[in-house]
């Protein structure tokens, strides 16, 4: 009987905080606008000094290094400051920690074997990598860094050098039989190994563009909401929209930085086991 | 409409004041490849760091707390399962105790019923005995009165028989009345 009354509680403020960013995202929209009906979705994705104006130089503090820092301060504060207790009974912080640790760990042995389990910190990095800059990038007024696919692109090629190199340091020639299926009739394997290099090629491509492009497609929705919101008729309806794609994105922000991640695991699999 | 929508951005920029590259490259921020450079080395700073975070502190604690939780488990459950072992073994205690002390208890009923048994019995024979020597003494005791009451009896009907005959005037020796009466009376 408490169940159900207990689950309209907690998603009761949930709403609540949902309108509330949705509200915050319109009156940041529009005091940033002078008036009228005016479109920036891709405005929030611009990388700019923090500290004056002037070109960006590799090694200027930039709205990217404001945002990865919260990251990395945030990974620290979950990961280092939640286990601060090493309890045996967990705090609630501590159990997040755990859980993120447990859910990834899982993930690798369960993808890769328990010879994965090496390359289990890279993993680790790279999920609560993008997990934060998701998840901070969703704060309004904020700059996601994983939504540019020069962050996405890195990421995914240093996964697609790391594995190719290490298929064939393990494997040597070997690592080759992931292009060749034994399995199919001798004719068509030629064909097939052709077909199995162009996707190998194309994985960088597809891993990188895949989290980049929800994560902007979401972001700039949401401001095209926003910008609608500038007509009166209308704003009731866009914030009711700008709700529903900001749930949607709570949502995609974990999933992408779970694909991402598995992806990677998958990739390392046939690195370490090649053979179909 | 899509000239409109520049005007107005062009305009609003103009209005603005934007910083000039967002002016210089409309098109989509990502594809802006000045600003790669800058994107890539903070990346690789950032992920340098949260590895050395992770593989430095954060992973080997976490997983030591999960290898002493896992160990305190392991370790209660032994002892829950020691405590149970213990709690059988003392049931089991218990009920021998609780069956050798009834067998006990039977015994020790048996044996006292067996002993009063022994004791009524003796008793019993005790009173058998004492019942028959005062039943013989009653009986000798009725013998004697019986015989003192037919001496009586004789003397009674001799005196009796002598009165009667001096006073019915017949001299007649005392000794042939005795005989009379002796006969008489036996008859």
């Amino acid at each position: 009987m408490a169940e159900p009354s207990e689950q309209t509680a907690s998603r009761t403020p949930a709403f609540i905080i949902f309108g509330l960013v949705a509200v915050v995202f319109i009156f940041a929209f529009i005091n940033s606008k002078s008036s009228g009906l005016s479109f920036y979705p891709l405005d929030q994705f611009n990388v700019k000094p923090i500290l004056g104006k002037g070109p960006v130089g590799t090694f200027t503090i930039t709205n990217v290094t404001l945002w990865m820092a919260l990251t990395v301060a945030g990974i620290a504060l979950l990961l280092v400051m939640g286990t601060r207790g090493r309890a045996l009974v967990p705090t609630r912080m501590q159990s997040v920690a755990e859980m993120a640790y447990g859910f990834i760990y899982k993930m690798v042995e369960d993808v890769t074997g328990k010879d994965g389990l090496r390359y289990f910190p890279y993993i680790m990095t790279l999920f609560m990598f993008i997990v934060f800059s998701n998840f901070l990038g969703l704060l309004p007024l904020s700059f996601t860094t994983t939504s540019h696919i020069a962050v996405t692109a890195v990421m995914a090629v240093a996964v697609f050098l790391a594995v190719t190199i290490l298929g064939f340091v393990l494997n040597g020639a070997g690592f080759l039989s992931l292009f060749w299926i034994s399995s199919a009739p001798l004719a068509l394997r030629p064909i097939l190994a052709l077909i199995e290099v162009i996707s190998y090629f194309v994985r960088p491509v597809s891993h990188s563009i895949r989290l980049a492009g929800n994560m902007m497609a979401g972001h700039a929705v949401i401001k095209v909401f926003a910008a609608f919101s500038a007509i009166a008729v209308i704003s009731p309806l866009s914030i009711a929209a700008i709700t529903a794609i900001y749930a949607l994105e709570v949502l995609v922000c974990f999933i992408q930085a779970y694909v991402f991640t598995i992806l990677t695991c998958v990739y390392l699999k046939d690195a370490l086991h090649p053979h179909h | 409409m899509a000239t409109e929508t520049e005007q107005a951005h062009s305009t609003a920029a103009a209005g603005r004041g934007l910083p000039d590259n967002s002016a210089d490259a409309p098109g989509m921020p990502q594809l802006d490849f000045s600003t790669f450079a800058n994107q890539i080395f903070w990346l690789v700073v950032t992920l340098v760091v949260i590895y050395l975070v992770l593989s430095k502190i954060a992973l080997p604690r976490i997983a030591s707390v999960l290898a002493e939780r896992q160990g305190t488990i392991t370790n209660d459950i032994a002892a829950a399962e020691e405590l149970k072992q213990q709690a059988a073994d003392a049931e089991a205690a218990y009920e021998k105790a609780l069956a050798d002390a009834r067998v006990e208890a039977g015994r020790i009923a048996d044996e006292a019923k067996a002993e009063m048994q022994a004791e009524v019995d003796s008793a019993m024979i005790k009173a058998d005995a004492e019942i028959a020597a005062q039943t013989a003494e009653s009986a000798s005791r009725i013998d004697e009165i019986r015989a003192g009451a037919a001496d009586a009896v004789k003397v009674v009907a001799r005196d009796t028989a002598k009165e009667v005959v001096a006073a019915l005037g017949i001299d007649i020796d005392d000794k042939a009345v005795e005989a009379a009466v002796a006969s008489q009376v036996k008859g």
